[in-house]
């Protein structure tokens, strides 16, 4: 029952994973450009909120209604005063500039907060739980996380597939140029995908802040398990993101469940494992199939 | 009056001029066939017009206003759309979400998804096909019809016929006629010379990015045509 209660848990892990990884997806789905910057930005929102809780006494849920319209104006100024200059560089100059911004925003965090580490408090959500039997119960805070992940990946995947918004930002993704000749203004798409980008970013980086402590450098970290996840989910689809957040969550909970010290190192050998056989990802292979 | 007048346009591709300081006009419900060997610079001319390749020099006046500065999706937005070589579509999207997302972007008018699918009807049967899993002659009709759906006044149709089977290709003249006749401005790039001189109303050939011959498709013969269209004459204008 304990591995039962392991593969839970890591479902629901999954779900945060999934839910920082879907931005990244998402830019990566419709501009080609892997931000760097990714989960330094979620954990900027994640400071953000808890300066709200500190100056104002906020609830980080009532705080997210300020951080994440702030977010998507941060990302869509991301987008044109830095993603959209440095594409003119090369392909590779957004990379290098996010991985700039990352920098900047790691030591501007360190400077403002200091290497302390701190967490959010998500009030009654913390202590509540779903018991499903004498040994598995589910933490509220993990299945609201869950929860708002899949929602946040089924609306993505609907506005993509459904909407003419979502039309303009595929076809944009599928080829800019004559994108401008049906009438879609591709800068203007880009800015909105990392404006959506950047606000998943901040509502990870706060349901992370809650769930664990986090100091100034615990970005890249989380940069690299959406990474992980994107990668073993399969590149640029967001049902795989959700499928490969999940694989990489159960992978570490299991591990943990054999020896703690393993949890971090079994999800990183499924991701490597993942690269040396099924470059596409699941989703991928599960597509040919 | 003129629907496009071009003034000393020019055409770079880095350091490569592709059309050199080129004066062309296009008079409202014309049909101009663009004539010209591989290189001779009607595609860029095409995509400069439409906004896709800026122009180094000159002036694009569109309906009298100066639109050499739009960007593509403006351009678009006054009454230019173009069917790119190659047809260009959305691989990953419908042929049914190819024209939606043009018809959502351009003008409203008497073209929308349902006349398309009339005016081509072996559309209707695909309209849920990824795009890029059609037929050549499928995807030029899709390209067309995303074009159309934009309600434009100009029409750029950019070698419409090229690797598409002599049926496919009788099949979109065939569907193309119909918009000719409606009184449309219509541009073709086109290498068929018969099809061009039977299609346009006047045919203009290009030579090296230069214009070397104009004139209506009844005042010129093949023969002054082909000379031309080969650098086999010097520059030469018939009567427009």
């Amino acid at each position: 029952m304990e591995w039962v209660n392991a593969v839970i848990q890591g479902i629901l892990l999954g779900g945060l994973y999934a839910l920082f990884a879907c931005g990244l997806s998402l830019m990566f789905g419709v501009m080609r450009i892997i931000n760097l910057a990714h989960g330094d930005l979620g954990l900027l929102a994640a400071f953000m909120l808890a300066s709200l809780s500190d100056a104002a006494g906020l609830s980080p849920f009532v705080g997210l209604l300020v951080v994440l319209p702030g977010a998507a104006a941060v990302g869509w100024a991301l987008q044109r005063g830095v993603l959209m200059p440095s594409l003119r560089a090369g392909e590779l100059a957004p990379l290098i500039a996010t991985f700039g911004l990352s920098i900047v925003i790691s030591n501007m965090l360190l400077e403002i907060y200091s290497s302390n580490s701190r967490s959010l408090d998500s009030g009654a959500l913390e202590t509540a739980t779903l018991k499903l039997n004498d040994q598995i119960s589910i933490g509220g805070l993990g299945l609201l996380i869950f929860g708002v992940a899949v929602a946040l990946l089924v609306g993505l995947q609907l506005m993509l597939s459904r909407t003419s918004f979502g039309r303009a930002m595929r076809a944009a993704a599928n080829d800019a140029d004559t994108a401008g000749l049906v009438g879609i203004n591709a800068n203007a798409v880009y800015a909105w995908a990392a404006a959506i980008a950047v606000s998943t970013a901040a509502l990870a980086g706060a349901f992370f802040a809650m769930r664990s402590s986090f100091d100034p450098s615990s970005g890249p970290v989380q940069l690299i398990f959406a990474f992980e996840a994107v990668i073993i989910g399969g590149l640029g689809s967001l049902w795989g993101t959700l499928v490969g957040g999940i694989v990489l969550g159960v992978a570490q909970t299991v591990g943990a469940q054999a020896d703690p010290a393993y949890s971090i190192l079994v999800g990183h050998v499924v991701f490597l494992v993942m690269l040396a056989f099924r470059q596409g990802g699941i989703f991928a292979v599960e597509a040919r199939a | 009056m003129s629907v496009l007048s071009l003034e000393r346009v020019v055409v770079q591709h880095g350091l490569l001029r592709a059309v050199w300081q080129l004066d062309l006009e296009i008079g409202q419900g014309e049909t101009v066939a663009i004539v010209g060997a591989n290189g001779a610079g009607k595609t860029s001319l095409l995509r400069a017009v439409a906004g896709a390749l800026p122009a180094s020099a000159g002036i694009i006046r569109f309906q009298g206003q100066d639109v050499s500065r739009l960007p593509a999706h403006r351009r678009l937005r006054a009454g230019i759309a173009l069917v790119p070589e190659g047809r260009r579509l959305f691989g990953d999207l419908t042929v049914e979400e190819n024209i939606l997302v043009a018809q959502r972007h351009g003008r409203k008018g008497p073209w929308n998804l349902e006349a398309v699918l009339e005016a081509f009807p072996l559309l209707r049967d695909r309209r849920r096909q990824r795009a890029g899993n059609l037929s050549g002659g499928e995807q030029q009709a899709t390209a067309i019809g995303r074009a159309l759906v934009t309600n434009p006044d100009l029409l750029l149709l950019d070698e419409v016929s090229l690797g598409l089977a002599p049926v496919a290709v009788a099949d979109v003249y065939r569907s193309l006629e119909r918009v000719i006749g409606s009184g449309s401005t219509v541009v073709l790039v086109e290498q068929d010379l018969e099809r061009a001189m039977g299609t346009a109303d006047r045919i203009v050939c290009m030579l090296e990015g230069r214009l070397v011959l104009e004139g209506a498709c009844s005042e010129l013969t093949s023969e002054q045509i082909t000379s031309a269209y080969f650098g086999l004459a010097a520059s030469e204008r018939g009567g427009s």
